[in-house]
């Protein structure tokens, strides 16, 4: 087998030096009855010919000839050739956890860019160094919060990603906490009287995304007030980071959490992504997840080392700030440099032309006769518009296209009929927006003649 | 003593700065094709909410890039490199040839709320996947949601306190040896469960009439490794099983150390009632420097309906589905599917080996610890002295004599050009070297690496300051990680000023 580095001649070499028979005599550890007697029925082996068509077989029945206007916590950036250059490098795909630090500062200095980046961009202190994704960090969020207030009730904008919130759901349930969805309002952002209304003194912290779900950027000072006045901490979900490069951060927040897979980690088909986790300085002690700081040698040179593990599973066990072990190392990897590359003018650069695109295809949609722009609050490169009639037969209109117009919301929302998600980054050619929006009217023209039939016959 | 270093040498390493401190004002890495639609000013359109700077983000051409990671990975030690024997860890070689196929057209960017009619082929790997898995480890039914071993061992964990509560049985504790790795009581607290301490035998095994007196009507289940992680199968695990079977109680087995057993036993005949797997270890995914992993759950038929939602379903036409329709799930561990793309490399992997190769390369797994071990055991402790499957774990007590400590040895290994094995863990051995070669070593390097630690116990005797000051040849020495924990420095600030 060809990754297999010995040769018979070497394991029976081996096998005699440790005074065996044969290797089969190293498992006889193993009770009879529990070994396998037959091989595994699996196919294989495969050559490298033959995996590549294997899986462009795969490859084939995907959606790769499809433009997508699919967010939804997982959004299609273009990904510059540099990051794959650098991050299939050996040094970086196959090393561990950077435990031996004398032998891992490429990979711990890396962490602590990626740690800065993060702080800048949130307006936070500090952040660490990954956790698995942006459902998993809301969550942690949410555990790191009823830590610091020994509060036990949790407050969720029903504008978070649906299956964040789900998450967190399923990672509380046996914790004794009270989970409180509240609405929002006819803008598309969270309703402040009833978030008023839903957090008291008994209340750990309230979560809310921005841009939320439905693309729409939440007001901060007037949130962080309801919320800081009952002494809650305030988790602010993040899904869409580029917006970071024009809209200002919510630094009213105790703890910014999301996901970076917007910064060139590839769509993949939900994962592996990157979750983020950036707070105040005071919260550190019960952060969760791995952290890189500064030190230096015992000659006095600068170096990085993983730091205050005691809040980690290795040290702590039962009483970690979290069970987090792995996490996402070569994906932060991945958004450092995809951050690096752009830098402070490509970040705006990019983002500028996200919104110009999202507001374009807005405006064109919502001038479709019958369809309609909900929510009115302002958005970055994501919007809910109202199809003009059924929306899962103008979808259908579209694939006939190779669009994948959107998300259909009533399968979160089902008071959202008909309501579709839609997301426009730099990836979509005008010319693709202009194709979908000529769907629509087309899609529109025979159901707006229906009505004025039905007007006329009446 | 330098000339016994036959596998390393300083080689060229450059200085690099942190990037922030390359910055220069005006560069740019990325430039974007021109805006094909009206501009809109964003201070206008985002009126209250716009941002007009990202104070300290750096402005570096893409040279700079390319020159200052590339500069960086040069510090790192990795599996390409040369033996990782970290135990444990399974650091095994990362063929190329699953990063290829993982970022195929499709595989690489398929919007995870693509219509499922048009993703056929990445659900297909998701079904392939399972069906690998599950025939590999003979269990029934298995969920690839679980994002690292970690999570894992939580949804394990969810899916009995389902089970058990759809029977009206509250309990309160989980069984964890004294041997596990931090993750398994970590995942208890957070499941609900109190972590209750199961004392190993001198065997370094589950102690039978410890675990009876212990499992009571009180006891949800046991976290077991097995192999466990002194490296020792536990022989008297269905009777382990039996035991916990008996009070009512459920056995969650911790997957780890599947690199010992692939092609050879599987856990579903163990008694096991549900398992993880870390794709990241024995299916070959790169780790990384500390992730992605993948951390699937397999259990038997009683635990299937709790298994997260969604369920990936082939269908009797060939096609695979999601399922969203499980009323009895203990719900979603995360956003999506899970870590996909490990899925792709991970079934890479199985079907480039096929069963013999499995087979195969468990079989050198295993022949290389018990090399290693046996060509070193002279020279270390060896408290737990019991047939080895993938790993060996020697204690310092020899070398601690002389005031070296396991963590001194492994420094010194890094000279000698060998990533230290893993240190101080398991807890219940005094000063731990658990060394996991893997089968990706050969019998030469192998050699090299007995010749290494051979001559750093010879070291520990003539000249313990030479490796209590270890590593001598790398950029940085010893870090000052007690001052990094005083006063944590967790970001770069400009120089005030
Ligand atoms: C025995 C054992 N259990 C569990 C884990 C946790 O796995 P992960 O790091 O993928 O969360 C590890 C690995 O670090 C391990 O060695």
């Amino acid at each position: 087998m060809r990754y297999l580095p010995n040769s018979d001649s070497d394991r029976a070499a081996m096998i005699e030096a440790i005074g065996k028979k044969s290797v089969d005599e190293l498992f006889d550890q193993i009770p009879a009855d529990l070994r396998l007697r037959d091989r595994l029925n699996l196919p294989g082996p495969l050559s490298e010919p033959e995996l590549l068509e294997f899986f462009e077989q795969a490859s084939r029945e995907s959606a790769r000839d499809y433009v997508s206007l699919l967010g939804a916590g997982a959004y299609a950036h273009y990904r510059p050739v540099v990051i794959d250059a650098l991050i299939l490098r050996g040094e970086f795909l196959t090393s561990y956890t950077p435990y031996q630090a004398e032998i891992s500062q490429g990979n711990l200095q890396a962490m602590f860019e990626f740690q800065t980046l993060i702080a800048q961009l949130t307006g936070m202190d500090v952040a660490n160094s990954s956790l698995y994704d942006g459902s998993t960090a809301t969550n942690e969020a949410v555990l790191m919060a009823m830590r610091l207030t020994h509060r036990d009730r949790v407050v969720v904008a029903r504008t978070v990603h649906p299956e964040y919130r789900q998450v967190i759901a399923t990672y509380v349930q046996h914790q004794g906490v009270e989970v409180v969805e509240t609405p929002y309002a006819p803008s598309g952002q969270i309703d402040l009287a009833a978030l008023e209304a839903a957090v008291d003194d008994q209340t750990a912290t309230v979560v809310v995304q921005s841009p939320n779900f439905f693309g729409a950027l939440e007001n901060w000072a007037a949130v962080a007030e309801a919320v800081h006045k009952c002494g809650a901490l305030l988790v602010s979900v993040i899904t869409e980071p580029l917006s970071l490069a024009l809209v200002r951060p919510p630094i009213e927040a105790d703890i910014i959490c999301g996901e970076a897979q917007s910064f060139g980690v590839p769509v993949a088909f939900g994962g592996p992504y990157v979750g983020f986790l950036a707070t105040r300085e005071r919260f550190i002690r019960q952060m969760p997840g791995r952290l890189v700081g500064e030190t230096k040698d015992s000659q006095g040179r600068r170096g990085y080392c993983l730091t205050l593990a005691t809040r980690e599973q290795h040290i702590r066990r039962e009483k970690a700030t979290s069970n987090i072990c792995t996490s996402q190392s070569l994906m932060a990897l991945n958004a450092t440099i995809y951050m690096c590359l752009l830098g402070k003018s490509g970040i705006r650069a990019l983002a500028e032309q996200n919104l110009a695109k999202a507001c374009y295809a807005a405006d064109e949609l919502g001038k479709v006769p019958g369809a309609a722009i909900p929510f009115r609050a302002p958005h970055f490169n994501e919007f809910v518009v109202k199809a003009p009639g059924d929306c899962g037969e103008l979808l259908a209109a579209l694939r006939e296209e190779k669009i994948i117009g959107g998300l259909p919301l009533e399968r979160f929302y089902p008071e959202l009929k008909d309501h579709i998600l839609v997301c426009v980054t730099e990836m979509v050619s005008r010319r693709a927006l202009d194709r979908t929006i000529e769907v629509w009217h087309r899609f529109s023209r025979p159901v707006t003649e229906k009505v004025a039939d039905a007007a006329a016959v009446g | 003593m330098v000339d016994r270093i036959k596998n390393a040498t300083p080689h060229m390493t450059r200085n690099e700065d942190l990037i922030f401190e390359r910055s220069t004002p005006g560069k740019t890495g990325a430039e974007l094709p021109p805006l094909d639609v009206p501009a809109r000013p964003p201070e206008r359109t985002l009126g209250d909410f716009y941002r007009s700077d990202i104070e300290g983000f750096p402005e570096i051409s893409e040279l700079d890039v390319m020159r200052h990671f590339t500069r960086l990975s040069t510090w790192n030690y990795s599996i390409d490199a040369g033996v990782y024997p970290l135990g444990s860890c399974t650091m095994k070689y990362n063929p190329r040839l699953n990063e290829t196929v993982a970022r195929f057209a499709g595989l690489g960017t398929d919007h995870p709320y693509t219509p499922e009619h048009l993703s056929q082929g990445c659900l297909k790997v998701l079904a392939d996947t399972q069906r690998a898995l599950l025939e590999i480890t003979g269990m029934d039914a298995i969920s690839l949601q679980p994002a690292a071993g970690a999570q894992g061992e939580l949804t394990g964990l969810l899916l009995i306190r389902a089970c058990l509560r759809e029977r009206g049985d509250a309990r309160r504790y989980i069984l964890v040896p004294d041997s596990a790795h931090g993750t398994n009581p970590a995942s208890v607290t957070i499941s609900g469960y109190e972590a209750l301490p199961l004392k190993s035998d001198s065997r370094g095994c589950v102690d039978l009439a410890e675990l009876e007196r212990l499992m009571t009507g009180e006891v949800a289940g046991l976290m077991l490794t097995n192999p466990n992680t002194l490296g020792i199968f536990e022989q008297d695990i269905e009777r382990v099983c039996d035991i916990v079977h008996a009070k009512g109680g459920l056995v969650y087995m911790d997957g780890a150390n599947m690199n010992a057993l692939v092609g050879v036993a599987r856990p579903g005949r163990f008694g096991v009632d549900v398992m993880h797997l870390n794709l990241h270890k024995t299916f070959s995914t790169p780790h990384g420097g500390g992730g992605p992993g993948s951390g699937p759950v397999a259990v038997k038929r009683l635990l299937e309906p709790y298994l997260p939602t969604p369920t990936v379903e082939e269908q009797p036409d060939g096609s695979v589905r999601l399922n969203y329709d499980r009323p009895r799930s203990v719900g979603r561990v995360r956003a999506f599917y899970g870590n996909f793309g490990m899925a792709v490399r991970a079934l890479a992997y199985i079907l480039a080996y096929g069963p013999a190769g499995l087979r195969q390369a468990t079989e050198d797994a295993v022949l290389n610890a018990n090399y290693v071990k046996e060509r070193i055991r002279d020279c270390y402790d060896l408290p737990y002295d019991a047939p080895s499957m993938h790993e060996c774990v020697f204690s310092d007590r020899r070398q601690e004599t002389r005031g070296v400590r396991t963590g001194d040895i492994a420094k010194r290994l890094i000279d000698y050009g060998f990533h230290p094995y893993t240190t101080s863990f398991p807890l219940i051995v005094h000063g731990a070297l658990m060394i996991e070669p893997t089968e990706s070593a050969g019998k030469p390097e192998l050699d090299a690496l007995i010749d290494a630690l051979r001559s750093i116990a010879q070291e520990a005797e003539e000249d313990p300051a030479l490796v209590q000051k270890a590593p001598h040849t790398t950029r940085v020495s010893r870090l000052d990680e007690v001052g990094a924990a005083r006063k944590p420095i967790l970001r770069w600030k400009p120089a005030s000023g």
